[in-house]
């Protein structure tokens, strides 16, 4: 169950393995509008590998489409060399999913929702509440276990949300916006713990960000997408070449204006 | 600025209605509706007009009274019916008070309740004219009175403000306001039985109403006609009086809420003392096995008991006897005897919106391994844990009351049948079909606008389905009872639970496979409702 040999601007993974992801003509239509429209991406294994893009690029249409939450018009999505949409169940046991823009179950307590993540792929009680407590140790929600989620902050809630996806010990870890709302504090923690997890834990992280100096600093491998299309991935170096990531995404999706307009907002 | 804030509500409004062609059609309803409401309080008023004053005041007072009541109150249980001029959402403007104090208020009468109430009162201030001096006095009296209303309305909203914000608080309000709306035909009849009875009170009644805040504005013509001009006087100034301090108080609460801006929908005020109580530790995670249908079931468990869409299910339990009872007129007969099959008819339907109360919050399964089965079965143990004691125990109450130990075995064969033919019936359409439903933060009382037509027909479909195939029971049962048989009885009963049982598996494998192979397209539906 190889993937597809389909040629694609992304260099092989060094190790000769099957990529992590490999997206391959991946289309998506919203009624009139064409969200992702022909989308080629390989995610090497072991790569730290950052999503941008404006806003309504298709970000999320496309990482929904990677983790079996969205059903692509066209197209396959390869995890570790085996199609997702033939068989779900069996590579969404491999997959750490973090949404952006839906709810969680928040009528559930912290430690509470971590432990339903963990129990609904099978994993056994024990090793659930072992686990639990070490996420939220290392989140910095201990205190707030017992509080309904409903009553978290936006930051909190994105926390959580993120234990709930690295309860399993996922081979690839798809998170779209995962620092959104997120304190420095707890950004610089979630940070040092995914470095870990794709330097010694072998795993693989997917991360969807408007951020560009985060993504230039954190990941090693970016793809920059915009109104569906991919319009350069690579390692972080081959993208960006000698200018900053932010210059060249701006360069690449256009649509600067001068600001010259404004005049009158210049007061005197 | 008054002018600007009016025409932002006018524009709200235009908008609103250019988002779907059915917000259009349920104005034309409402407006219909609310015309025929007006013309008949109108000819109600024409005719009281010729009756004699002391009949005029009486009726005057009474339902003046109840109206300005109503604009206080009614807005506190049903806080999202017009949050589209929310003070909070003004802070940032830097709109004189005073200005934004009369375009509120001003703002308030547009919209259905606003021009009916503004048409009412004057009809109410011109059925005097055959006063004269009652009609001077009256129609400068209309805009106090309207005034009354809506700053009133605005007052208390705004006071309240921040302790609507807290979710707890919303739910009790909302839980406890089903209560009138649920046993509305028992209250009328009682209501209509005390004012038969009661009818010389009603001028005692209206004399006191006529000195309250609510009443006195409506009391005032009355004592012109009958020529106490100082009693007109003082109940004029409590009118006043009232009015004052209305506006008093929203411009303090005005002033507060524009400077603390609200974080309405997310009470954390509330959040961190409470979640002691049942917060701690893994609640019913810990009870049930630590497999993935234990997990669904757990997590449904908490949410009967912590989102207040469920509860209202349950609050309806108690509910359904009661009122058999009181449309039985009070006799132990037959419709008692039907509240346990209809009690489990409705909780066991109860369950075939629960994707569409998930919500998106719904992916937490998409995105596991987890198999259809596990879900529905999960689903369908909490529900059960709950509605099987009640039903068994409402089933024996009844027949006690009744006196028919004999119709038990009937009774439970039909109520349990139709309790288990319902889990199964709802565990297919739930897991075929979704449509908007109230948020759990929202008031329970918010209709979703743009419910499908696929979600109706579904509804019906299933409730068909689920009559059609408890036939066998509810045949034996009804038989059973009718001819006080045992022996048939426990036929029923035995056969009821064959059946249910055979279609609550059905059901949950049926429903399992349908979500196996539909999850995602479920899940993309509800993120299109937003």
């Amino acid at each position: 169950m190889a993937p597809d040999p389909v040629r694609s601007h992304t260099a092989p993974s060094d190790t000769g393995a099957p990529p992590a992801l490999a997206l391959r003509g991946l289309w998506k239509r919203f009624g009139q509008k064409i969200a992702v429209s022909g989308v080629d991406l390989d995610v090497p294994v072991g790569s730290f590998f950052g999503l941008v893009g404006p806003n309504g690029a298709g970000k999320t249409t496309a990482l929904s489409m990677s983790t079996g939450l969205l059903r692509p018009d066209y197209g396959q999505v390869w995890v570790h060399g085996q199609d997702l949409w033939a068989d779900p169940p069996r590579v969404k046991a491999m997959l750490g999913v973090l949404p952006d823009g839906v709810r969680l179950f928040d009528r559930l307590t912290g430690l509470q929702l971590i432990t339903y993540s963990g129990l609904l792929r099978g994993m056994d009680r024990e090793v659930v509440a072992g686990r639990a407590v070490d996420l939220l140790e290392a989140l910095d929600l201990t205190a707030d276990a017992g509080t309904l989620v409903i009553d978290y902050s936006a930051g909190m809630t994105k926390k959580i949300a993120l234990a709930c996806a690295l309860v399993h010990a996922p081979r690839l870890l798809v998170l779209d916006e995962p620092f959104e709302a997120v304190d420095p504090v707890s950004a610089a923690n979630i940070r040092e713990i995914l470095a870990r997890y794709v330097g010694d834990g072998g795993g693989t992280v997917i991360v969807s960000s408007h951020v560009m100096d985060l993504v230039q600093r954190m990941c090693d491998h970016v793809a920059v997408i915009a109104a569906g299309h991919v319009l350069a991935a690579g390692t972080v170096d081959q993208v960006r070449g000698d200018a900053s990531l932010e210059e060249r995404f701006v360069e690449l999706v256009g649509g600067r204006t001068s600001g010259e307009g404004l005049a009158w907002l210049h007061t005197s | 600025m008054v002018a600007h804030l009016l025409r932002l509500k006018l524009t709200l409004l235009r908008n609103g209605l250019k988002r779907s062609v059915w917000q259009i059609v349920g104005l034309v309803v409402l407006s219909l509706y609310a015309l025929g409401g007006l013309a008949a309080a109108t000819a109600g008023l024409v005719a009281l007009s010729l009756a004699g004053p002391d009949l005029v005041r009486t009726v005057l007072v009474l339902t003046g009274s109840l109206v300005v009541l109503g604009w206080w109150i009614v807005p506190l249980v049903a806080f999202g019916i017009d949050s589209t001029l929310d003070p909070s959402r003004f802070v940032t403007f830097a709109i004189p008070r005073r200005s934004l104090l009369t375009g509120l208020a001003a703002s308030g009468l547009i919209g259905i309740p606003g021009v009916v109430t503004t048409l009412l009162v004057l009809a109410a201030a011109l059925t005097w004219w055959r006063h004269p001096v009652a009609l001077l006095v009256s129609v400068p009296l209309v805009p106090v009175a309207l005034a009354t209303c809506v700053v009133g309305s605005r007052a208390s909203t705004t006071l309240l403000a921040p302790l609507m914000a807290r979710r707890r608080y919303r739910e009790v309000a909302a839980g406890v306001m089903i209560l009138p709306f649920m046993l509305l035909g028992p209250i009328l009849n009682a209501v209509m039985a005390g004012v038969a009875a009661g009818k010389d009170v009603l001028p005692a009644l209206a004399a006191t109403a006529g000195w309250t805040p609510m009443g006195a504005v409506w009391a005032v013509p009355a004592d012109v006609v009958a020529g106490r001009w100082g009693t007109a006087a003082a109940r004029a100034l409590v009118a006043v009086a009232t009015l004052t301090l209305l506006v008093v108080v929203w411009d303090g609460a005005l002033g507060r809420a524009l400077v603390t801006a609200t974080t309405a929908g997310h009470g954390r005020g509330g959040g961190h003392g409470r979640a002691g109580g049942h917060g701690r530790g893994l609640g019913a995670f810990g009870r049930f096995p630590g497999t993935p249908v234990g997990a669904v079931a757990a997590r449904s468990l908490t949410y009967w008991r912590r989102d207040p869409r469920y509860a209202k299910a349950l609050v309806a339990v108690p509910l359904i006897p009661v009122v058999m009872l009181v449309s039985g007129g009070g006799s132990r007969g037959g419709m008692l005897l039907a509240a346990g099959p209809l009690v489990a008819l409705v909780l066991g339907w109860s369950i075939s919106a629960d994707v569409a109360y998930d919500g998106t919050a719904f992916w937490t399964h998409v995105a596991t391994p987890l198999d259809g089965r596990s879900d529905r079965a999960g689903r369908l143990i909490a529900a059960a844990m709950i509605g099987v004691p009640t039903v068994i125990a409402l089933v024996i109450a009844s027949g006690a009351l009744a006196g028919r130990w004999d119709a038990l075995p009937a009774l439970l064969g039909v109520s349990l049948g139709l309790l288990l033919t319902a889990y199964g019936g709802a565990s297919v359409v739930s897991a075929r079909v979704v449509y908007p439903v109230a948020k759990p933060e929202d008031n329970p009382f918010t209709s979703q606008q743009g419910g499908s037509m696929a979600a109706v027909v579904s509804q019906l479909l299933g409730w068909g389905a689920v009559l059609g195939l408890s036939l066998p029971e509810l045949v034996l049962g009804v038989v059973a009872a009718g001819i006080h048989s045992v022996v048939l009885g426990v036929v029923a009963l035995v056969v009821g639970l064959g059946c249910g049982t055979v279609v609550a598996v059905l059901g949950v494998r049926i429903g399992g496979r349908a979500l196996d192979s539909g999850a995602p397209d479920l899940l993309a539906r509800m993120v299109s409702f937003g």
